[in-house]
């Protein structure tokens, strides 16, 4: 992106001033080779996006922004409902409530060395990833609609998990005001053969490595030990979410248009909070985050089976669960007044300072876990929101290292094969059905997550806690 | 191999994190057969793919635009539900807003097709249905 473009708030904060029809500035959190890497079209987009109606304060772009639909993936909004603010199908995205949750397993590293190709064997053959793969599990009308509305508290009550597992995901593991009823009938149909199933694309399940802390006392809260094994699992609402973002895309285009509203791109489609198809869609989106959050919950369950085969005693418990494509309905301080805001985080993690009304008690003090996934080859993060956040980026901070690389250039450029067996010289085991998907998930298609996450902490959103480097990975 | 398929083609184009599909050829017919082989390629090599089961699809939309989202949308739904890929696309009449095809694929076979992706939706990015000098394009990016 061009500097000339911005105005430098300080070394990690620029601004782009409302021009045409922006009807508000627009910020984006990045040091300045991010900046320079960045994607013109990030700009192009997050200034569409503060042109919508309703939209408070300004519009943010994250570290790790690129070129999405309609909003920019590392976007983030948020509109007043009480002043023509709207919802946009877009602006959650297709994957809704995709996210990460971590599971601390307390194994040392070394523990896992003897057993953890068998251990990978196990986990691939019981976690269904990719394309095409089956879940052990279909649902009845009557019961997909109890996950849509239960979600990982459905999970657990079927026995899937543990009741503690609840208080440390977002809304407790369950989003009120869903509404099954709104939720398509091809929606439902493509997800009864996806529960309890990773997916594809980046999606994974790691095995990783507590390689370096940040924060002592932030990570003895979350209970995480130099050394120690945790997992990472990255997925979302499956076909579900895919098919409400598909159907409500086209109606509240086709609704824009009705009503007169002219959108800068059509893939921002939008329709007034309070409006019927604002409600619907909120309804459903609210319904896909639940089957999102039963998804991680059911997952977790197959981990814990298959950790317990090979360490029989071992607790896998629950750091924290996070969403990162989603609307949600939050109280904001604006300007001196509360407020009560619906934030979009496209490509966004929620991440609530410490002292939260919204967070367990446990975690009070520190604030809420933020993860980012990097690549495959490289590492993620654990952070923790900060008290400046509220008032940067209405709480949000980034998800993921961002790509650096289109798919079709990764192909280009990588082969499967050759990735998996550099990456097993380096103690790196990847299991996955598609050397192509392996390719395309290339850790040089990635921007490099440690510049990410440091601008993320130096702009104010998010602290650094831990550094986690892959053991096994699960590739969907 | 008559002219008129030898200007019927696919190809990808990039999007950041996702990938474009687009059908060319001299008829729109084509151009929306053509991106939906450009569809299939995204997750394995459509040559791969015996036709082998036939699905009927009907869609409707209120322009072009619209009725590639629509055309591609179905397909993957066929795809996610079913269980399947797609090779042979016969659209049997096409309209500005309707459209009314014959689609031929197989039941996944995860050694023998080597699926590298899901596609979870076409979206409305880069979608365009044009004709310029009696050449049809079709396209829009998927997300996977």
């Amino acid at each position: 992106m061009d500097l000339k473009l911005l105005r430098r708030r300080n070394e990690f904060e620029w601004e782009i001033s409302p021009h045409g029809k922006m009807r508000v500035p627009a910020v984006i959190y990045a040091s300045e080779d991010l900046i320079r890497a960045m994607d013109e079209k990030v700009y192009e987009q997050i200034c569409n996006v503060a042109t919508l109606p309703g939209v408070v304060k300004e519009v943010y772009a994250m570290p790790d922004a690129h070129w999405g639909y309609g909003f920019p993936i590392g976007g983030v909004a948020a509109f007043d409902p009480d002043e023509g603010g709207v919802v946009s199908a877009g602006g959650v995205g297709f994957d809704i409530s995709c996210g990460v949750r971590l599971l601390r397993t307390g194994l040392r590293a070394s523990e896992l060395h003897k057993v953890r190709e068998d251990l990978a064997e196990a986990l691939f053959r019981n976690i269904p990833a990719g394309v095409g793969s089956k879940s052990h599990i279909r649902l009845s009308g009557e019961e997909l609609d109890n996950v849509l509305l239960g979600g990982a508290r459905w999970a657990v009550s079927r026995g899937y998990g543990f009741p503690e597992d609840l208080n440390f995901i977002e809304e407790n593991g369950q989003v009120k005001g869903a509404r099954p009823e709104e939720v398509s009938p091809r929606a439902k149909e493509r997800q009864r053969p996806e529960m309890g199933t990773l997916g594809s694309g980046n999606h994974y399940l790691e095995v990783q490595d507590v390689a370096e802390l940040f924060d002592e006392e932030a990570a003895r809260t979350l209970g995480l030990k130099k050394n120690e094994v945790v997992i990472s699992i990255h997925c979302g609402s499956r076909g579900l979410g895919h098919q409400i973002g598909t159907d409500f895309l086209k109606e509240m285009a086709l609704a824009a248009s009705r009503a007169g509203l002219e959108l800068p791109d059509k893939e921002l489609a939008c329709a007034p909070i309070n409006s019927p198809v604002g409600q619907s869609y909120l309804g459903a989106m609210r319904a896909a985050i639940n089957c999102a959050l039963a998804n991680r919950q059911m997952i977790t369950h197959f981990t814990r089976q298959v950790f317990k085969e090979f360490f029989p005693g071992t607790k896998l418990e629950l750091v924290y669960d996070v969403s990162h494509n989603t609307c949600k309905e939050e109280w904001h301080n604006v300007e001196g007044r509360r407020r009560k805001l619906f934030v979009h985080r496209k490509g966004a993690t929620r991440a609530f300072g410490p002292g939260h009304c919204e967070l367990p008690y446990e975690l009070q003090k520190i604030g809420q876990p933020v993860f980012i996934g990097g690549s495959m080859g490289t590492g993620s993060y654990v952070l923790v929101g900060m008290k400046t956040s509220e008032e940067r980026s209405f709480n949000s901070a980034c998800h993921g290292a961002g790509r650096a690389m289109s798919r079709t250039q990764a192909i280009r450029k990588f082969q499967g094969n050759k990735i998996v067996h550099d990456l097993k010289a380096r103690g790196i085991l990847i299991r996955s059905p598609s050397f192509r998907g392996v390719a395309e998930e290339a850790p040089d298609a990635y921007k490099n997550v440690d510049t990410v996450v440091d601008s993320a902490e130096r702009a104010g959103l998010a602290k650094k806690v831990a550094k986690l480097t892959p053991l096994i990975c699960i590739k969907g | 191999m008559t002219s008129a398929d030898r200007q019927k083609r696919w190809e990808h184009f990039s999007h950041d994190a996702d990938i474009g599909v687009r059908g060319i050829g001299p008829t729109m017919k084509d151009a929306f057969e053509m991106a939906a082989t450009a569809l299939t390629a995204v997750i394995t090599n459509p040559q791969s793919v015996r036709p082998q089961t036939a699905i009927s699809i009907a869609c409707s939309a209120p322009d072009r635009d619209f009725l590639l989202y629509e055309w591609l949308n179905h397909i993957i739904y066929e795809l996610d539900t079913r269980r399947m890929l797609f090779s042979k696309f016969e659209i049997e009449s096409i309209s500005e807003t309707t459209l009314q095809a014959t689609i031929y694929g197989e039941t996944v076979d995860l050694s023998h097709h080597k699926p590298a992706v899901d596609v979870k939706g076409a979206t409305m990015t880069e979608l365009k249905v044009s004709e310029e000098n009696g050449h049809w394009l079709a396209q829009c990016v998927v997300d996977v």
